[in-house]
């Protein structure tokens, strides 16, 4: 069981900057997040993109902006537990929240701040004809070991970046490869684009393009993929069919948590300190919504600022607390590292 | 000041919806979709790198064509047709008065 002060669901660069704001308070933070790596959709969908809107940063890419709230956040020593969804929320007894994962990982916390962006990220699936009824009978979206395919044959279908990595890897272990795409052109990284190129010309793989995967065949497993390449049909025997077609993000079990949402948001009360409907449980970001919401990572910022003053007086009901500025206090990491401002001093001239 | 556009889009349900688009702001379909809070998600904001925009061109207008980073994407979308464009990469311009666009399938 995780414990901690302030549990954050959603490690995007809201989630992450609330551990900054908690640790000046001294609280520590925990955050669950459905991607193997801290930065929500900045590290998911655009790390190479530049974001204009950061006070200070005329331009900043994405991926660049989580590494420095990282580095930034690093001496709260915030702890993680990744490539997990949240899927229950349950208070206890004691006015704690137990967050349980997919994984069945246990989180107990007076706070919960759901951080979630637009939701968990969840593989796109293609609409294939009896798809979901292979699920986990030979068809996965995510390769999580790939030992598994040692020997098999393994159908790819994708034009990124994961579909040609995977087509790359899995030809050393897999007894075939066959990687389909809509199209000829790839969107992947240059380098990886001309490996496969290569593969193909040495025949260690099959590449079927322009082909799409239009059916799938099997009895309890499945036993072949139906192509359409270039107008004609054939089929492909397979033991494994892996869709890779990036992953976009769904709402998902959060919905169900009893608090009040609206158009896929959830609802705030933004004229005081961003909690939910449910005392303790908090929503910033782009998850939240209210009267004037915008959905801009400096505005997470300003609510993770506010919801930690809140949070400390949830936790703390009897203790007074001040605001003070990092300028003059300085920054005390729980690791005993201390940032501060060089002290000013007199000296006399002769 | 510029005159509004009309664009005609038809919704997943079939049902016709007659949206008047500002020319001045620098609008895109997807962002018009959600001014009129229309089932359009805009996942990636705009930047061609989600295709929760999708949408079928349904009249004749001749628009600019798919952008390298439109098509990319378009190649890994689903329910791909011949005339599928992404919201976010049309802006709004006297060119396109009176299009006619139906929403993809949501994924």
């Amino acid at each position: 069981m995780i414990k901690t002060d302030i549990l954050i669901i959603g490690a995007g660069p809201t989630g992450l900057f609330a551990v900054f704001e908690a640790g000046l308070l001294k609280l520590k933070c925990h955050l669950i997040d459905s991607l193997p790596m801290p930065g929500g959709q900045c590290s998911e969908i655009y790390p190479k993109k530049p974001i204009y809107d950061i006070p200070s940063h005329p331009e900043i890419l994405a991926g660049d902006l989580v590494k420095n709230l990282e580095k930034q956040i690093a001496p709260f020593q915030p702890t993680y537990t990744l490539g997990e969804s949240a899927i229950s929320l349950v208070k206890t007894d004691n006015d704690n929240f137990l967050v349980t994962t997919n994984k069945g990982t246990q989180h107990l916390a007076p706070v919960v701040v759901i951080a979630g962006g637009l939701g968990t990220f969840e593989p796109r699936k293609p609409p294939v004809k009896g798809l979901e009824n292979f699920e986990g009978k030979g068809v996965n979206y995510i390769i999580k070991d790939p030992e598994v395919y040692l020997n098999k044959k393994v159908v790819i279908a994708g034009g990124g970046d994961s579909a040609l990595d995977w087509t790359i890897f899995l030809e050393n272990i897999a007894a075939s490869v066959t990687l389909i795409h809509r199209r000829n052109e790839f969107r992947g990284a240059l380098d990886s684009v001309e490996k496969v190129q290569q593969l193909k010309n040495k025949g260690r793989i099959q590449l079927l393009t322009p082909a799409e995967v239009i059916a799938l065949e099997g009895n309890d497993f499945l036993d072949s993929v139906i192509v359409n390449h270039l107008g004609d049909s054939k089929s492909i025997e397979c033991d494994s069919f892996i869709p890779l077609f990036g992953l976009t993000p769904k709402l998902g079990p959060i919905a169900n948590w009893g608090l009040e949402i609206k158009k896929n948001a959830i609802v705030v009360d933004n004229s005081l300190d961003y909690q939910t409907n449910i005392p303790g449980v908090y929503a910033i970001g782009d998850v939240n919504t209210y009267p004037g919401k915008l959905k801009l990572i400096l505005c997470g910022f300003h609510e993770a600022t506010l919801m930690c003053q809140s949070a400390f007086k949830r936790i703390y009901p009897d203790r007074k607390n001040v605001l003070k500025y990092t300028t003059v206090s300085g920054v005390a990491g729980f690791d005993g590292s201390l940032k501060e401002a060089s002290k000013s001093f007199i000296k006399v001239i002769k | 000041m510029l005159k509004d556009i009309t664009i005609h889009l038809i919704d997943r349900e079939g049902i016709s919806h007659t949206l008047s688009a500002p020319l001045d702001i620098q609008l895109n379909l997807m962002e018009i979709c959600k001014a009129y809070e229309l089932p359009v998600e805009g996942t990636c904001g705009g930047m061609a790198m989600c295709a929760s925009c999708q949408c079928y061109i349904e009249s004749s207008h001749s628009i600019l064509e798919r952008s390298a980073d439109e098509e990319a994407m378009l190649s890994e979308a689903f329910h791909v047709q011949d005339n599928s464009r992404l919201g976010c990469q049309i802006q709004m311009s006297n060119a396109i008065d009176g299009l006619i666009v139906r929403l993809a399938p949501s994924e």
